[in-house]
Parts: structure tokens; C-alpha cells; sequence
């Protein structure tokens, strides 16, 4: 029987949530690590029973974990995230020189067909590779040597390489995106970095339409059509038709552009999902009601999905990484919240449900959907 | 015999019941005890110092026999009472909640 694995990552352990198709009744697994940071947890899709989480606490550093038999038991791997030569200088929040220091693994994204190549993007922002499931990490310093690194400035959250998207048609062809610099894409594995972020605008920066600076903050799309980008700018909502080359703004009615996650559906690659958060300085939905914003047409129109989300008092929010879409014939949405709820809708959003409530704060949602 | 004394994270990370014990040859040092452990223990290599440079991390402290030894030199001696094992060198983190 088919069923879905909910990998949530939270700031005091991670959980695995596992159901069968019908994704009503839930079995909790966690909480794994209890007391570390989990920034994110995700399943390599080549082997579905690996699954690497990153685990860190200020106190004593950075851990990967990796797991081979679905999240039962786990074993430190490798935990070096050493730059490449001598690192730089990037901005810091008063735009001056800042010398690149590890802090963490945000992002964890394994191959799409080779279980044992898994990629970390990390704070301060760099790209790493390991190709031994995660003995050995080596930093891919075309990102940070593109030219334009001495103009990175960090967001709130730090300067994070939060997004790493794979094209399925070419596993040399990579795009990633960082906070707050922009997207990137390589075309030949890493090597060279072109920065995408023609079309972007940013209030924030001295000059708003630079080619780095902005606060990207999440970039999602359809694996069957891997040049439409859907993104999640500080402000506004993006998209991009032609791998990044040009963005243009599919805010339209939503009752505000600020967010952070962004995904799409598993079946209809023009569906999108969006969840509204007022604005920078307040970090809570609109009015206490948490909404996620659907459109279908790839952008522009959107309509407020409720059904089973509360519509009064919530001042939670949605991080960049708390929100994934399984397979199943009829595409299940997840998101997670800043105050530990994990909710599901197993009707592409129409209807919702707690899948837990009370879970520590909400840092990363992933979804495996297993035969 | 060296007694170590780990925070509760770290015993767990690397399946620790109690206090870890230590022979070392050659003068005893916070550097020679941090390599003794991390050589039993690899996956500890990264948690009380940094890769590289073998700093201690910015939020793990180091004390023994009632005094803060955080800020001693890697390679000064450990107090008599270390060195016999009567007492532990403890490795902590601050007190910053968490």
C-alpha cells in the first residue's frame, strides 16, 4: 500500500510523520536529536529508505546524520565544512566587509538519481558536494567566486544558501539561491556561476534592480518543466519562464506579497501555492487568519484556501522550507508553522487538518511518497 | 588516568554512559585530552573545537578543580588533581539556556 513520509525539522528535534494513502491517520516518530536545531531533513528520491537531516546548536556546532532504513536509526556522518582557500569578505547588515564564517547547514539536497551525492547549502553562503552519502563534503567555490560575493549581505536569518533546485534533464544544471544575494544557475556542475536575477526589485537595496542583493526567499518548480521558476522574493512573487534568465511579478490579488514558502503542485505545473505573511516587520499572517493562496493559472489569480485552517487569533509563521507536496494521485499539500503545527490537505488544498499541533517551532517540511 | 566530564548533547552523540576515561602519554594538556577524546570519539571532532583552526568553540567552556580554564593555553599543564585523576576536566556549555 502507498503512503507518504512527512519529514519535519523543528528547533528541538526532528519527527517523521508516516501514513498510508488516505493521509487521516498519522504515526509520530521523535522527536530525533531532541534539543539540536533541525534545519532540514530530506530523503534521497534514488533510495527512499536514506534520508540525511542536518542537525546544529550554537553550543557545539554542525552534525549531519544519515539514516538507511527511513528514519529508524540514524549515524553521524561527516560534519567539515571547510571553504575553499581563503574566504572573503561579504557585507554584513551595515554594508561593511564581513570575512565568511561556517555557521550552518540550512538546505540538504541529495541527487536526484545517485544516493550516495548530496548537496548542503549553508550560512555564510557557499555550495557544498559530498560524494560518499556524507563522509566528505568539498565546497564548490565557483559560487562564492562568481565575482559579486563582497556584495552578499545577510537577511534576518543569516547569509543562508537556503534553495537548491536540480533539473532533471541535466544533473550539471543547478540553481540555487541565497539570502540576501539572489538566484544563481550553473550549467556545467558547479564550476561557473551566472547570477539570475534580471527582473527582480528590491526596495531594500541602494539600487533596487542590482544584479545581486535581493532577499530571495524561496524558489520552487514543476520537475516536468524545469525552466518555469515560481519564487518567493522578501516582497513580491515571482516567476520566471526561461530558467531564470527574466523574472516578472505574479503577485496580483494577494492581499500581500511578503512570504516565505512557495511550492507547486505534483500534477498541474501551473498551480502554485503561496502563504501571505503580512509584512518584514511583523512576521504573522494578515489579520490572525492563516491562509495559503492558490492560483491555477501559474500566477496572478489566487483564492484563499481556509477550509480547516483558523480563521482567528493566529500569529504564527510559515518558513521557507516548512512547505512540500506529495505524488499520490490526488496531490497532498503540507506546510508547518513557528508554533508547532503540521498541517495536511490530502485534496490539493481544498481541505485541511492538523497533523500534529504542538511540535516546537517549525523550521523545515519535507514529503517522501513511498510505493 | 584523565577523567572527562562531557555535557549531556555530546555523551549522546557519541553513546557515552558517564565519564570518560583517558591514558595519555606525555604531558597532560587540554590539547593532549581534546586529541585523546576526539581520537576515541571522531564523531566529537567539530563540537568542542572548530575544524581547522582547533579553536574552542565560542560557546563550550572548559573547568576543573573549582576554576575556569577556558582561556588557559592549549599546551599549559592541567592542575595535579587532573593529572592523577582525582578530579575531572569538565567540558560545558555556557550558560546561555538552550
Amino acid at each position: 500500500m502507498s503512503g507518504v513520509r512527512v519529514l519535519v525539522g523543528t528547533r528541538k528535534g526532528a519527527f517523521v510523520l508516516t501514513s498510508d494513502e488516505r493521509r487521516a491517520d498519522w504515526e509520530i516518530s521523535g522527536p530525533h536529536f531532541p534539543g539540536w536545531e533541525i534545519y532540514h531533513l530530506k530523503g534521497s528520491p534514488a533510495d527512499p529508505d536514506r534520508i540525511f537531516a542536518a542537525q546544529s546548536t550554537s553550543w557545539f556546532g554542525q552534525l549531519i546524520q544519515r539514516s538507511d532504513d527511513g528514519g529508524r536509526t540514524w549515524q553521524p556522518v561527516g560534519n567539515e565544512f571547510a571553504y575553499d582557500g581563503v574566504p572573503g569578505t561579504h557585507q554584513w547588515y551595515d554594508g561593511t566587509p564581513h570575512p565568511w564564517e561556517f555557521a550552518r547547514v540550512w538546505h540538504l539536497e541529495p541527487s536526484l538519481t545517485d544516493p550516495d551525492l548530496i548537496y548542503a547549502g549553508v550560512e555564510d553562503a557557499a555550495l557544498f558536494r559530498s560524494n560518499d552519502a556524507g563522509a566528505t563534503w568539498q565546497e564548490l567555490p565557483g559560487l562564492r567566486g562568481h565575482g559579486t560575493g563582497p556584495k552578499w549581505q545577510p537577511g534576518a536569518g543569516g547569509l543562508c544558501l537556503h534553495t537548491i533546485i536540480q533539473d532533471p534533464r541535466d544533473p550539471n544544471r543547478l540553481v540555487i539561491a541565497i539570502s540576501a544575494a539572489g538566484a544563481f544557475r550553473t550549467e556545467d556542475g558547479g564550476k561557473t556561476w551566472q547570477a539570475i536575477n534580471h527582473g527582480l526589485q528590491s526596495a531594500q537595496i541602494p539600487d533596487p534592480d542590482a544584479e545581486v542583493g535581493h532577499c530571495v526567499h524561496h524558489v520552487a518548480r514543476h520537475p516536468e518543466r524545469p525552466d518555469v521558476l515560481f519564487m518567493q522574493k522578501h516582497w513580491d512573487v515571482m516567476r520566471s519562464d526561461d530558467g531564470g534568465d527574466n523574472w516578472y511579478e505574479i503577485s496580483g490579488n494577494l492581499p500581500t506579497d511578503f512570504g516565505f514558502a512557495i511550492d507547486v503542485h505534483a500534477h498541474e505545473p501551473d498551480t502554485v501555492y503561496v502563504v501571505p505573511i503580512k509584512s518584514d516587520e511583523h512576521h504573522f499572517p494578515p489579520d490572525g487568519r492563516l491562509r495559503v493562496y492558490r492560483s491555477r493559472g501559474g500566477g496572478h489569480e489566487w483564492e484563499a484556501l481556509t477550509a480547516g485552517l483558523p480563521q482567528e487569533n493566529c500569529y504564527v509563521n510559515v518558513l521557507r522550507d516548512a512547505m512540500a507536496v506529495d505524488s499520490l494521485e490526488s496531490c497532498g499539500i503540507y506546510f508547518g508553522t513557528t508554533g508547532g503545527q503540521v498541517y495536511a490537505s490530502a485534496d490539493s488544498g481544498d481541505t485541511w487538518a492538523p497533523i500534529v499541533r504542538d511540535l516546537p517551532a517549525v523550521l523545515s517540511v519535507e514529503v517522501q511518497t513511498l510505493p | 588516568m584523565i577523567r572527562v566530564r562531557l555535557p549531556a548533547h555530546l555523551r549522546t552523540i557519541a553513546h557515552i554512559d558517564g565519564e570518560v576515561h583517558l591514558d595519555l602519554e606525555g604531558p597532560v594538556t587540554q590539547r593532549a585530552v581534546l586529541d585523546a577524546l576526539e581520537a576515541r570519539y571522531p564523531t566529537l571532532r567539530g563540537t568542542i573545537r572548530e575544524h581547522g583552526t582547533g579553536k574552542r568553540r565560542a560557546f563550550v567552556r572548559f573547568f576543573a578543580c573549582e576554576q575556569d580554564l577556558s582561556h588557559e593555553e592549549p599546551d599549559a599543564p592541567l592542575p595535579a588533581p587532573v593529572v592523577a585523576g582525582t578530579e575531572p576536566f569538565l567540558v560545558m556549555g555556557a550558560m546561555a539556556g538552550g
